[in-house]
């Protein structure tokens, strides 16, 4: 018997206009030869995009959440509380979900190999942390504010000030990497990256508020970050594509 | 219903080893001294050919029996296998070398009920993707099951084959390329 076969639809680029940015991003120079060119196929999600990853507490220690003692000393910067809900776009709080974040430190230097800008290391700050998030889907950070930092996309580039964020979701199609800012960034008009997302509502869903409520009084200040997954378009957007 | 609006994606960028590879999770999806282990190599390139050595490989698969380590997957008739997550994850700093020890998954059920062939899905994060791209890695020894496999049939030759990987000195090969020719085929997921 022959078996059935299906045609699958293909999208120049899913959710082209929408909330993630565009693959091909020129002006963030990175995306040139990275960015994928065939259209992408899409087809109905089977079991294997209805699950995904699950955590447990084993892994981690607590620690890992207070990015300010992981060494012997405490690191150099603004010490800050980065805290926020996990969410389904149906607003379900997500429960025992692993969160994960790295940044530069306070002077805007990753500790990493790669990176040689003109800016001094502490040895106090590694500057990765994780945590699971609790039974009403929020999560806590202990950390410094992150500095600005150059970058060689063009002549006089630099990141606006950012901590970076991975998530799980509740199934593989929801993972997600994003990056948090603050709020009032002069650099982010500057910035490819940031301004790669096009639409400026689900732009702003990257900003951090400071929030009162979560300093903590005479050591700390705080920083609202919410984050929802799921509820991709379910039928990618049929854009005109200009290559 | 309102829908809350999606955080946006943002590249992972060049320094994401400091919060995702020295974590818990790796590369080792099941043991070397399991005598089901089997190994899987590839190298990440972009359009110029050149290996990308700042990326990440993420795999998510069944366990041997065909049976996801999550609640929506629920058919019990298929056992489930302590400590096999089925998750996990590589870096390519190696010259854009990435590398999983894991099992050869069982067949999971299409949408229609047909079985899917053995086959791991798999993102890939870097510097210069904005967001994450998918992709399935699909097994060269299982010609019969790929051959009705209802995602392969709904490709054309020369996509399908980008999914498939090969065998090479014992261990199973499979090169993601990004861009250019010979992309490896990407879904939207």
């Amino acid at each position: 018997m022959q078996p059935e076969t299906t045609a699958f639809a293909r999208s120049p680029d899913a959710a082209f206009t929408e909330t993630d940015p565009p693959h091909l991003y020129p002006d963030y120079v990175g995306t040139r030869l990275r960015a994928p060119k065939e259209p992408l196929v899409v087809m109905p999600a089977s079991l294997s995009e209805l699950t995904g990853p699950v955590y447990g507490n084993g892994a981690l220690v607590e620690t890992d959440a207070d990015l300010t003692r992981q060494h012997h000393g405490e690191p150099q910067g603004q010490r800050i509380v980065v805290s926020g809900c996990v969410l389904g776009s149906d607003g379900k709080p997500l429960r025992g979900q692993l969160v994960e974040i790295w940044q530069a430190n306070a002077a805007g230097r990753y500790q990493h190999a790669v990176d040689t800008h003109d800016a001094p290391l502490d040895p106090n700050f590694a500057g990765g942390g994780r945590c699971l998030t609790d039974d009403d889907g929020s999560y806590r950070f202990i950390t410094v504010l992150p500095g600005a930092y150059p970058w060689p996309n063009h002549p006089n580039a630099w990141r606006p000030r950012h901590i970076h964020f991975s998530l799980f979701g509740r199934a593989f199609p929801d993972r997600l990497v994003t990056q948090m800012y603050f709020p009032g960034d002069p650099l982010f008009p500057f910035d490819p990256i940031f301004n790669s997302i096009r639409d400026e509502r689900a732009r702003e869903r990257l900003i951090s508020t400071f929030e009162l409520e979560l300093t903590e009084p005479d050591w700390a200040l705080g920083f609202r970050f919410d984050i929802v997954l799921g509820g991709r378009e379910a039928t990618p957007l049929e854009e005109p594509h200009d290559d | 219903m309102t829908e809350l609006g999606r955080t946006p994606s943002q590249t992972v960028g060049p320094y994401l080893k400091i919060g995702l590879l020295d974590g818990p999770i790796t590369n080792r999806l099941a043991d070397e001294s399991d005598p089901r282990a089997i190994h899987i190599r590839g190298v990440l390139v972009d359009g110029a050919g050149d290996p990308v050595p700042d990326g990440m490989v993420e795999v998510w698969q069944a366990n041997a029996a065909g049976r996801y380590a999550h609640p929506a997957d629920d058919r019990k008739e298929v056992p489930l296998e302590a400590r096999f997550t089925g998750f996990g994850r590589s870096g390519t700093e190696d010259a854009g070398r990435f590398e999983f020890v894991t099992v050869k998954p069982g067949r999971v059920p299409w949408v229609d009920g047909r079985l899917q062939a053995p086959h791991l899905l798999v993102g890939i994060f870097a510097r210069g993707l904005l967001k994450r791209v998918a992709t399935r890695m699909y097994f060269p020894d299982e010609e019969t099951a790929n051959a009705e496999d209802p995602v392969l049939l709904g490709l054309e030759p020369e996509e399908r084959e980008t999914l498939v990987a090969y065998a090479e000195d014992g261990v199973l090969r499979f090169d993601i390329v990004l861009q250019g020719a010979g992309q490896t085929t990407f879904f939207a997921v």
